[in-house]
């Protein structure tokens, strides 16, 4: 290998840079009686957002802080728990962890493993794939996750709610984003968030979905009374129908769109070049997520779809 | 000496003096290179190349300079359209290129850099994981459709664990050649595969095969085994 002039000033000035932030701008806002939302970046995960793009809620109840997802890494979590106890007065009682995915929970080793609850299909998940997740994630954003240990939610929820001081929290067990997705509604307010069951101009990501139970959730989601929406990603949807109506389209046309392409002929290249829609044109990481979408779906299909074609020699 | 790389690749010189010795090799835009944005997973990593563009063109080679096993196809088109899609395994960030040889024997090249996780060629495959690898050796899916000017499209998909031999107790063992012959024993087209195509080989071709008549592919992996398979393309 010969090392050229150009490589030689290139490394020179990778080196004389800024070291790059690595500290989160946490932001809460107030959305409803005693709930707050961080909203997370509308882009993949990448160094220049240190992971934050989940959205995140922060419930103040009688009995103490409510947090709902708890952002990628440690760092993330230390920062999100000192803001939110300031902004409520009260201590952190109750982490809930709505999936598996490290965008929304890497981050829960900043808390009492006691006191961070999900679903028993999340743990599970976490178990088999969290290392996995964990790598992927220091091998894309570095020091931002410096400190982040793989740690496993504490608890399971039991019941179908828990009350904190009088504010009731009603638990949804559903899935089908991934194997286990905790949806939750505040009964005072009718604020229902989702995790990522439901996404807001902001195309789904399925790398562990299944899109039968998904659209079945989104379903039990529809036909709860309640008012606004947190979604996993995308901003909140104070109408409450508009968010979960178009999360149910994207997966809808996916699905159609991935089946056709591959009764017609075409590979994965191909798929993920297809034309958008005019109405998820401007959802942000829509190609990005069609294109991962095709990772995720296509051999399935394709192994469904076209015919077994070997012949005895 | 192969023209200077525009990736800035340590590897380059090694594999353009092997690969195409004294050859006159250029880089050219007209060989089309399509992929994702990102390996979304470092085992399975599709590609498409289109060198419709490009005249006289008799073979496409695809390679990752910094894979283990650098080469994944070489494509002898037999009168096919100089159009083909692979999946290929990524052991770690590379450039991806698709070089295309012509009747006088030079070659065009193209190429793009690929972020990717480790362990693409290092990992065992899915199959030998789950363990059902052996069930489903030898079932061969695809179809044909009708195309454009005589050629074709072929789509093929077979069962193989493509063991790259770099994963513990696992020795090498993948599908070696391919061969597509028309209905008067006329090659359509043949290809050599290398393990660092992914687990499952998924291959779209172009071969010249028009409306109503049929296509032979035979295939032999690196045991000897062989694989067959037929398909009609379709009278629209």
């Amino acid at each position: 290998m010969t090392i050229s002039r150009r490589t030689v000033l290139g490394a020179l000035l990778a080196t004389a840079a800024a070291p790059p932030r690595t500290d989160y701008a946490i932001e809460p806002r107030l959305v409803a009686d005693g709930i707050w939302v961080v909203a997370g970046a509308d882009a993949p995960i990448e160094r220049d957002n240190g992971g934050a793009i989940a959205n995140i809620t922060i419930i103040a109840t009688p009995a103490g802080t409510v947090l709902v997802d708890c952002g990628p890494s440690f760092r993330y979590a230390k920062t999100l728990g000192a803001l939110a106890e300031r902004l409520t007065g009260k201590p952190v009682v109750r982490v809930y962890l709505t999936h598996l995915h490290p965008d929304h929970g890497l981050g829960i080793a900043a808390f009492d493993q006691p006191i961070v609850a999900a679903l028993p299909a999340t743990i599970a998940g976490i178990e088999s794939d969290g290392q996995g997740f964990s790598d992927s994630m220091y091998r894309l954003l570095g020091d931002w996750m410096r400190g982040t240990d793989l740690v496993k939610p504490g608890v399971t929820p039991t019941g179908d709610a828990e009350s904190f001081g009088g504010r009731r929290l009603r638990l949804l067990a559903l899935s089908g984003h991934s194997a286990g997705d905790l949806a939750l509604l505040d009964e005072a307010t009718g604020v229902l968030v989702t995790g990522d069951l439901v996404f807001n101009g902001r195309a789904p990501s399925t790398p562990t979905a299944d899109l039968a139970t998904w659209r079945q959730s989104l379903d039990v989601l529809a036909a709860l009374p309640h008012r606004l929406v947190i979604p996993g990603h995308g901003a909140i949807d104070p109408g409450g129908t508009a968010a979960i109506t178009q999360t149910r389209d994207w997966l809808d046309w996916l699905d159609e769109s991935l089946r056709a392409a591959v009764k017609g002929g075409l590979d994965m290249v191909e798929a993920g070049t297809l034309p958008l829609p005019e109405r998820f044109a401007g959802m942000a990481a829509v190609r990005y997520e069609l294109q991962r979408s095709v990772s995720h779906f296509y051999p399935v299909l394709e192994a469904e779809l076209l015919p077994r074609i070997d012949v005895a020699e | 000496m192969a023209a200077p790389d525009p990736l800035g690749s340590p590897m380059w010189d090694y594999h353009a003096q092997r690969i195409f010795g004294t050859a006159p090799v250029r880089f050219d835009a007209r060989v089309g290179l399509a992929m994702p944005m990102i390996a979304e997973n470092q085992r399975v990593f599709p590609i498409a190349v289109d060198a419709r563009g490009v005249d006289r063109a008799s073979r496409i080679l695809i390679f990752a300079d910094l894979n283990p096993i650098p080469v994944a196809i070489d494509y002898r088109l037999d009168g096919a359209a100089a159009y083909v899609t692979v999946r290929i395994k990524l052991d770690q960030r590379t450039p991806v290129r698709a070089a295309v040889q012509r009747a006088g024997g030079d070659w065009l090249v193209t190429g793009n850099w690929i972020d990717a996780a480790g362990g693409g060629c290092s990992a065992p495959p899915v199959s030998r994981v789950r363990g059902d690898w052996a069930e489903h050796l030898g079932e061969i899916r695809g179809a044909a459709w009708a195309g454009e000017r005589g050629h074709a499209r072929l789509r093929l998909l077979f069962r193989h664990p493509m063991d790259t031999g770099l994963v513990e107790n696992i020795p090498a063992y993948h599908l070696e050649t391919l061969t597509l012959r028309g209905e008067n024993g006329q090659s359509l087209g043949e290809m050599a595969l290398q393990a660092s195509v992914a687990e499952d080989p998924a291959l779209t071709l172009l071969p010249c095969s028009a409306p109503g008549s049929s296509i032979r592919i035979d295939a032999r992996d690196t045991n000897g085994r062989t694989y067959a398979a037929a398909v009609k393309v379709p009278t629209p």
